[in-house]
């Protein structure tokens, strides 16, 4: 059981990093595929 | 057999079907479209539009086309269908090839295909095997030990193989179902919970299946490279599955560390499971890694669509097309395999017993290693691994 639920915190990390790491390194689609002069997110509000 | 599911796999997603089209004639119209041809496009019949799609004008056959407009010899109904049926030069200033393409009527064949054909076929199969495992539990009822307990366990599985199988089990599970909210949740949820939970769970299911991916994928390669020895077909294999494996009837055939069925899962998990990775992650990073075209490409030149009665298969995609077709693969790989794995999890939890505790604890009674694994159970005495240890309880 201590393996399925090390593994199970593992997946949360690996997925917290995932998000963390790509939006950093730009390859959110909001960065990639729009420009400043294009509203998306908080800016449109 | 193959034959068969690669002309379905391909007929589904190109939504093509076997009727044959001929030229009609249109002198009425003078080469335009009829309403013969409209009405035949609106029924989702296929049109030959070859005279449309060739008709986008030559500047140079016009006399004087230089001292004409901007468009020189070529009319604005010219110009659209040229835009249209995507041969346009259209240049832009921003955006690469994707902003290139101006209109792309294939993202309506994509949506109705993805609303229809796959929603219908996917949601029945899954209920279908849902169906089936229920009606085979109600018929065989529970696998039991048929020896004694005797007491003494055998490690089946360590710590680190309990890991990968875990982490790939736990982000298939969410990633399947962050899968089905996100294709069923238009039709099965907007309309009873409302259009605010359901954009809620969209929004949580898109960050889940996004980023979970990358779990699934680590557990793939770790259980490839852990399992893969294991599970290459050896002559066992023929006795298990002409015993049925002990499934149906009383026989329980030998088997080494994985019998046939097992096999048969493990193979299907890496074949499907580096499919649904390579085409998820083909979408997670829009218009960066095209894969159809050149794999269109490659089976066109092995004849393949041939051997099936299908014309070639286009070759020449735009960007939004791969995205399509990637989306489309990635979608009908996941549900085979998630109709493969209801079947692992029914026979791993409620249809066997004992099954379970060998991903629990990793710790298996050696009656049940006698029953289900014999000749491994023989190789792990024989490496001295069968030292005598406390039963765990089932958990």
């Amino acid at each position: 059981m201590k393996a399925m639920f090390t593994s199970f915190a593992a997946i949360i990390v690996i997925a917290v990093v995932a998000s963390f790491g790509l939006e950093r390194a730009g390859f959110s689609s909001e960065e990639v595929n729009a420009g400043a002069s294009v509203r998306l997110g908080k800016d449109s509000q | 057999m193959l034959r068969v599911a690669l002309a379905l796999v391909l007929s589904l997603m190109l939504g093509l079907t076997a009727q044959a089209q001929t030229t009609p004639d249109r002198s009425a119209t003078g080469g335009a479209q009829t309403l013969a041809d409209i009405l035949a496009r609106q029924r989702g019949e296929p049109v030959d539009d070859t005279a449309m799609r060739n008709d986008t004008g030559n500047s140079e056959d016009v006399a004087g086309a230089a001292q004409l407009g901007p468009l020189g010899g070529t009319s604005d109904p010219e110009v659209w269908r040229a835009i249209r049926y995507g041969s346009a030069e259209t240049r832009v200033s921003a955006g690469g090839e994707v902003a290139s393409v101006l209109v792309q009527d294939g993202g309506m064949k994509w949506l109705s295909w993805r609303d229809g054909p796959l929603r219908t076929y996917g949601g029945w199969l899954l209920l279908g095997t849902l169906g089936a495992l229920v009606l085979f539990y109600l018929l065989r009822g529970r696998i039991r030990i048929d020896e004694e307990m005797t007491g003494r366990t055998v490690t089946r599985f360590k710590a680190v193989e309990r890991f990968g199988h875990w982490l790939l089990a736990g982000s298939f599970v969410l990633l399947g179902l962050t899968g089905l909210v996100s294709l069923f949740g238009r039709v099965f949820i907007a309309p009873y919970l409302g259009r605010e939970v359901n954009a809620t769970l969209l929004n949580a299911s898109k960050w889940i299946h996004n980023n979970v991916a990358w779990a699934f994928i680590i557990g793939l390669v770790m259980i490839f490279v852990m399992w893969v020895v294991h599970n290459i077909p050896n002559r066992s294999d023929i006795t298990w599955l002409r015993q049925f494996g002990g499934i149906i009837g009383k026989d329980h055939p030998p088997a080494k560390k994985f019998n046939a069925g097992q096999k048969m899962i493990f193979w299907s998990v890496i074949v499907f499971g580096t499919s649904i990775a390579i085409s998820g992650v083909s979408l997670l990073f829009p218009y960066e890694l095209p894969l159809f075209a050149k794999t269109f490409a490659i089976l066109n030149d092995l004849g393949l669509p041939g051997l099936v009665g299908m014309e070639p298969l286009p070759v020449l995609l735009s960007p939004q097309e791969e995205m399509q077709f990637a989306q489309g693969w990635h979608a009908i790989m996941a549900f085979v395999l998630m109709a493969i794995i209801l079947a692992h999890i029914y026979i791993g939890s409620v249809g066997m017993e004992g099954a379970y505790d060998a991903m629990g604890t990793g710790e298996v009674d050696e009656a049940w290693a006698h029953q289900h694994h014999s000749i491994w159970l023989d190789e792990m005495k024989e490496a001295g691994n069968d030292a005598p240890q406390k039963a765990h309880p089932a958990e």
